[in-house]
């Protein structure tokens, strides 16, 4: 028997030496996408290969682009923030603060501390949301499917806090210009508390399932790894530079909302491949766990929203005894307000890098122009970098590693 | 040419010899530099200032206004934690800039892209091609004389 299959794969190759003196060395060119379930979005990538090692690599996107920017310039400063959760829909909340932010810096508002710890804790929620998202489906992309079920479950209860919080469980639009759209709702510090105190041992499990897992390790070391100075050329953030060794946080860096407040560590790992990116998300998993407690204890008591009468929406009690307040309800909410003339260009680390508003305006309700830097479109440029090659099937561990949502790449 | 109030810059008066004007809002500099000597300016930033980051390029259209394109160039320095903002206008009749791929390998898709949704040229780009929209499109999507809805005002 074994002698019959060796001598057919002979014969085989034989005919395929036979053809290639023929014609000489082919190239194959594989499509890759753009419906394919590990890009999680359409994204269409044009691989040319050379047996299994890709020698060229080509992404091509697009396919959601929907024209966000267009559209920021038809709404009032208020109505953008609903836009913003529709770019990268697996950190809402990152981008609904980016904007506000950039908005508040043209206005020079100042925010109370109940906003901004708020907004700081639920920025955490949301990138433990992404990251539990990011860590199920990588891993069930590699093969792992358990581990998705087990983050899904976690996800639940996040979504159920920003359910709590604004009335919705994905498009929250709960961060606006001058602060929160409600107050923080009633009986949040048990659901909190619960979430934090429950996390942790959560985060050890997906650590038991995978991080020894020898199957894991053997997908996801020494795979993907692209030169740091070349990262930084090509326009890659967050995690990834964080997994190569470069101790990089805007958080940290230009605080905003507060950060500097919070004790927190910013974890790197040299090795620079998927599994170091895969550390470096775990951990800052656990390093957001603790920053949302912090947040839990230390919670400032007062307005949810700044002092702005022009810009803020009235409390509902006054509209019904000052006139004045009905006067701001109404012009605020058939025309909005307007916005100093200037430009401002406000980044925050989201869950996956470098998130940056640059807001023009020219001194009217509506924005002279938005432009969305998102961290996944910069990521996404250096993937022929990485997979150049290297072997077809750590095309999927490595594409996974960069984490990238093609929403927000393609706005 | 900076004015007075930015002589105290390092950083603005590092680029005074390229620049037109320059600003200080927000706390973030902005320096408009000739959009001839562009590329002299994003050389300069990145080897001598230490701006080895390019976070994005955009532009902004100012129709029906001349020069009408700004096209803007956001730079970061990692160890400085400094930002800054280039800027360059372009007349609409034509409008063609020096491409920063040679200084900045980022500037590729952020390039295409300004030239998809803009229409604005960068010379000597590798591959100026249609990023986001369909190849085939026909107009500027971003520029302010392209309705939201419809093709045509």
């Amino acid at each position: 028997m074994d002698g019959g299959i060796t001598s057919e794969l002979e014969v085989e190759q034989d005919y395929e030496r036979h053809e290639q003196e023929k014609s000489g060395t082919r190239s194959m060119v594989l499509n890759m996408g753009p419906q394919h379930p590990s890009t999680h979005g359409v994204l269409r990538l044009l691989l040319e290969l050379d047996g299994e090692t890709i020698l060229k690599a080509a992404p091509d996107i697009g396919y959601l682009h929907t024209g966000i920017e267009k559209e920021f310039e038809v709404k009032t400063y208020q109505q953008g923030v609903t836009l913003t959760d529709r770019i990268d829909y697996l950190a809402p909340l990152s981008n609904n603060l980016v904007y506000c932010l950039a908005a508040e810096k043209l206005l020079g508002l100042e925010i109370p501390p109940l906003a901004q710890w708020t907004r700081v804790m639920l920025s955490e929620f949301t990138r433990l949301n992404s990251h539990l998202v990011w860590l199920g489906t990588h891993a069930i992309d590699i093969g792992a499917m358990s581990v998705f079920l087990y983050c899904f479950r976690e996800r639940e209860e996040i979504l159920r806090v920003f359910e709590m919080y604004s009335g919705q469980r994905m498009m929250t639009s709960y961060f606006r210009i001058g602060g929160l759209a409600l107050p923080p709702p009633r009986g949040w510090q048990k659901r909190v508390k619960d979430f934090v105190d429950m996390f942790s041992s959560r985060v050890d499990e997906y650590e038991e399932l995978l991080t020894n897992n020898r199957i894991w390790t053997g997908r996801t070391q020494g795979v993907g790894f692209i030169p740091l100075e070349d990262m930084i050329d090509l326009g890659v953030t967050g995690p990834m530079l964080r997994a190569a060794g470069l101790k990089i946080d805007i958080r940290k860096d230009a605080p905003y909302s507060s950060y500097e407040k919070f004790d927190f560590e910013v974890p790197t790992r040299t090795e620079n491949d998927v599994f170091a990116r895969y550390l470096v998300r775990i951990e800052e998993m656990r390093q957001s766990t603790k920053i949302i407690r912090q947040a839990l204890e230390g919670m400032p008591s007062g307005s949810h929203q700044a002092d702005a009468p022009g810009i803020v929406l009235p409390d509902r009690e006054k509209m019904k005894t000052q006139m004045e307040s009905l006067i701001y309800h109404f012009k605020i909410v058939t025309e909005g307000f307007r916005v100093p003339e200037g430009e401002v260009y406000q980044v925050i680390e989201s869950p996956r890098g470098e998130v940056g508003c640059y807001m023009v305006s020219d001194g009217t309700q509506k924005p002279y122009r938005v432009h969305w830097r998102g961290p996944s479109f910069g990521n996404l440029q250096a993937i022929p970098k990485m997979i150049e090659g290297t072997l077809i099937a750590d095309v999927i561990a490595g594409l996974g590693s960069m984490d990238f949502v093609l929403g927000d790449t393609d706005r | 040419m900076i004015p007075e109030s930015l002589r105290e810059n390092a950083l603005a008066a590092a680029l005074d010899d390229l620049a037109v004007s320059a600003k200080f809002d927000f706390n973030e500099l902005t320096v408009e530099i000739d959009p001839a000597k562009i590329l002299e300016a994003l050389q300069r930033v990145r080897r001598q200032l230490g701006f080895e980051r390019l976070s994005t390029v955009t532009s902004v259209d100012r129709y029906p206004a001349e020069p009408r394109f700004e096209v803007v160039y956001h730079l970061q320095a990692i160890a400085g934690k400094q930002r800054l903002r280039l800027k360059a206008r372009l007349t609409g009749e034509n409008p063609e800039i020096e491409s920063a791929c040679s200084v900045y390998r980022a500037a590729n898709w952020y390039e295409r892209e300004v030239f998809d949704l803009f229409g604005i040229r960068f010379a000597n780009h590798p591959n100026l091609t249609r990023i986001l929209m369909p190849e085939d499109w026909e107009g500027y999507p971003l520029r302010k004389d392209v309705p939201v809805t419809g093709t045509r005002y």
